[in-house]
């Protein structure tokens, strides 16, 4: 190779002085307009200042309007009230009314995201069933929800399902007691009591304890291939601790909070305890729900298809268990192509959790919307909203793609 | 040892319906308690939607308000217009399902010429002339609503947003550094924000950010909106297709001579859009039911229709009729294109290797 090059070098270093001058000069005949590379940075010049040109244009008629741009009204009373999330109250400065925002879509997000994923494991092994009838039944809720906007079932479910629920006063009592009525869901719900204090640390030692184990059996599990202990030995602690601890101090460090319906002065009917979810809430996260898992079975399906028949013959032959065919050889294979799309519906699920703003749900958009129209700050709402989703985008984004990561690894 | 033969049960019932329950209804013990429960299930749910369809459901707000579902407020002496602009659809639709086989024969370039020639002339049959044309009076789109909202928004949203989605794509695939980061920075902005964001950004900022004189309406701003997202998500798609078209095809066009302008043009686009059809009618249905959030920013499509609707007084608390008239609509719409579209796939041959 290096011969060949240096061979290749003598008759071009034997070049004499006219010769290359020459050279030279036939390349400096190529005009600049026929030049490719100084077309390449002409192009991107060109191209650049187009896009400033707009965007200097725009500013310009943004500023003859005698508009501003500026935060300061951040730190202005809100006045206004919001009935959903944290406690906020009229005189509440505009940042903390959308802080409220904020966090009312990323419960919403977050709760819908995990009840997504059970809903669209479920339906698409339902889906994969040898049963005929459980998979139809699968097969023609995925083709409805997926063929209807959401925002219609989201209308439906709001306007002609929950709002057409009985009143608080003959809300349906489920046992529990859970109360549902067209103001929403009750339920029952853990209160922390005065003894917490002495238990938590006994949660945090468990913890601890679960994590160590976990590291220590992933060691054994890498340098001898097999597991030293079963699975199950880690999640004991996680499990031992709180209840002994739960046993040792004095008192119950956690209380259930029952709601019950008591009668306020007026005779109004009011259910007390318990969390209560509004009926805007619950809509919205059952519409997401609904509708994000009937995308997420299809992911769900196409990942377990996706893993020849083959393997599971080959496994099957070699003596392995069902249940070791699926947790050893079937999901690691159908994860890998399961989490690329499952990311994006995630994605899908907290973009579409703004359709809040129709059904009268304070998410981010709705809490905006009263922002700017109190405020007449658009400009600048609107960058905080952006800046918002792409960072909660971002966010769900990088952790999938370290799980994503992991399980690539698995491949070799 | 037992060495007498052995004799065998006869075979299990393995054809005919019999076989055929036994085989996907009842081969375990948990499959037919499977069963029995998704039979009572679907029991229950028939019983209850069909009570409610036959017996308690109103249907008269849906039959009295067909014509405003359909075209809202759209003035009804002119209500022609509209069945014109479908009848050249339809016209036009069947004549190439009849000429589909025919390869290569002038009547597909004039098909095709009608196609493209199809949009302004509906658009202006739509529109009209101004307000004292006496045969096309001006019918400005502030005024469309209902289902022909809902699909000029939806077919306009796409066909605009493509060349626009070609361009951004080429753009996010150039090898010039300034011109990928801004293509790559417009398509990610656009694809990590809720659509409503850019529907609010189109019906509120924009105003701010135009000249006092250039005014545009709430459905063309909305359109803007549209077209400015579905931009972003053409672009993807197409960025699929180009890197679906073999390196070889552009170093043989490059080695012909052709320029780099010219190999995109009439080698790698037209192998590359091919493969992107059904993507692209996967992105029209998509698009199609995303129209329905222009009722968040208060424009009168199929949807915000009916919200008006439920608001009269004479249909207060019909809600159930009219959302699941409309979801039933929406429902025969995108099902009947995702159809199509399977079969296209099947026709263009996509994932056959």
């Amino acid at each position: 190779m290096s011969g060949e090059g240096v061979s290749g070098c003598i008759p071009f270093k034997g070049v004499d002085m006219n010769q290359r001058a020459a050279m030279d000069e036939h390349r400096s005949v190529v005009p600049f307009w026929r030049n490719e590379r100084v077309l390449k940075v002409l192009a991107q010049i060109v191209f650049v200042i187009l896009v400033l040109a707009v965007g200097a244009w725009a500013l310009t008629n943004y500023l003859e309007r005698g508009l501003k741009f500026s935060y300061s009204f951040l730190d202005e009373e809100a006045s206004f009230d919001l009935a959903e999330g944290i406690e906020f109250s009229p005189t509440d400065p505009y940042a903390r009314a959308f802080l409220v925002g904020v966090l009312n879509t990323a419960r919403v997000a977050a709760i819908g995201i995990v009840l997504a994923t059970l809903v669209g494991l479920v339906t698409g092994i339902a889906r994969l069933s040898k049963n005929w009838l459980v998979s139809k039944i699968a097969g023609v809720y995925i083709e409805i929800i997926r063929n209807i906007p959401l925002l219609v079932q989201l209308f439906l479910l709001y306007f002609a399902v929950i709002m057409k629920l009985p009143q608080i006063k003959e809300a349906f009592v489920l046992p529990g007691p859970v109360y549902i009525s067209n103001r929403g869901i009750v339920l029952p719900w853990p209160r922390v009591a005065a003894s917490f204090g002495l238990w938590w640390p006994f949660l945090v030692v468990a913890l601890i304890g679960a994590v160590a184990l976990l590291i220590i059996r992933g060691r054994s599990l890498k340098h001898t291939g097999r597991p030293s202990f079963n699975l199950l030995w880690v999640v004991t602690p996680l499990v031992a601790v709180p209840v002994l601890g739960w046993l040792l101090i004095p008192g119950n460090p956690l209380l259930l909070d029952l709601p019950e319906m008591v009668t306020k002065s007026g005779g109004v009917l009011k259910v007390e305890g318990g969390t209560a979810l509004s009926s805007e809430f619950t809509a919205l996260l059952l519409g997401l729900v609904v509708y994000t898992g009937a995308y997420i079975a299809e992911v769900v399906r196409a990942g377990i298809l996706s893993v020849p028949r083959g393997q599971t013959e080959a496994a099957r032959a070699q003596g392995f268990t069902n249940r070791q065919i699926l947790s050893l050889i079937v999901l690691p294979q159908a994860l890998r192509v399961i989490i690329p799309p499952l990311i994006s519906q995630y994605l899908n699920l907290t973009k579409n959790s703004s359709l809040a703003i129709a059904i009268g749900f304070l998410d981010l958009y709705a809490v905006s919307q009263t922002m700017w129209n109190q405020s007449g700050r658009v400009v600048e709402v609107f960058f905080m909203i952006m800046a918002s989703y792409l960072t909660m985008s971002l966010t769900i984004s990088f952790v999938m793609n370290i799980v994503n990561r992991r399980m690539q690894i698995v491949e070799r | 040892m037992d060495l007498r033969p052995e004799v065998l049960k006869p075979p299990r019932v393995e054809v005919g319906l019999l076989g055929w329950l036994k085989k996907n209804l009842f081969s375990t013990w948990y499959n037919a308690l499977l069963t029995i429960f998704s039979l009572a299930f679907i029991y229950i749910v028939l019983r209850v939607i069909i009570t409610w369809v036959v017996h308690d459901a109103r249907w008269e707000v849906v039959v009295i308000n067909l014509k405003v579902f359909m075209i809202g407020r759209y003035p009804r002496e002119e209500a022609w217009r509209v069945l014109a602009g479908l009848g050249i659809v339809v016209f036009l639709a069947a004549l190439t399902w009849i000429f589909r086989g025919a390869k290569g024969s002038p009547v597909k370039r004039w098909l095709m010429i009608g196609w493209l020639l199809s949009f302004p002339l509906i658009g202006i049959l739509l529109r009209g002339f101004s307000r004292e044309n006496r045969f096309l009076p001006l019918v400005s789109e502030n005024v469309w609503s209902g289902l022909l909202l809902t699909l000029v928004l939806a077919i306009v949203g796409i066909i605009a947003s493509f060349p626009l989605g070609v361009l951004l794509a080429l753009g996010r695939r150039s090898k010039l550094p300034a011109i990928k980061v801004i293509c790559t920075a417009y398509i990610e902005t656009i694809r990590g924000v809720p659509l409503i964001s850019v529907l609010f950004m189109s019906q509120l900022m924009l105003p701010l950010f135009l000249p006092p004189g250039l005014r545009l309406g709430t459905v063309m701003r909305a359109l803007t909106g549209m077209t400015l997202f579905s931009a972003a998500y053409a672009a993807e798609n197409v960025r699929g297709g180009l890197a679906a078209v073999p390196i070889g095809q552009y170093e043989a066009a490059r080695a012909v001579g052709l320029n780099k302008v010219l190999v995109m043009a009439l080698i790698v686009l037209p192998q590359a859009l091919r493969t992107v059809i059904p993507a692209i009618v996967g992105q029209f249905i998509s698009l199609f039911k995303d129209t329905t959030l222009v009722v968040i920013v208060g424009l009168l499509d199929l949807l915000g229709i009916a919200k008006a609707v439920t608001g009269q007084r004479e249909f207060i608390g019909l809600h159930q009729e009219v959302y699941c008239f409309i979801a039933v609509l929406f429902f025969i719409c995108c099902y009947a294109m995702s159809y199509a579209s399977r079969r296209l796939e099947k026709v263009l041959g996509v994932g056959e290797r």
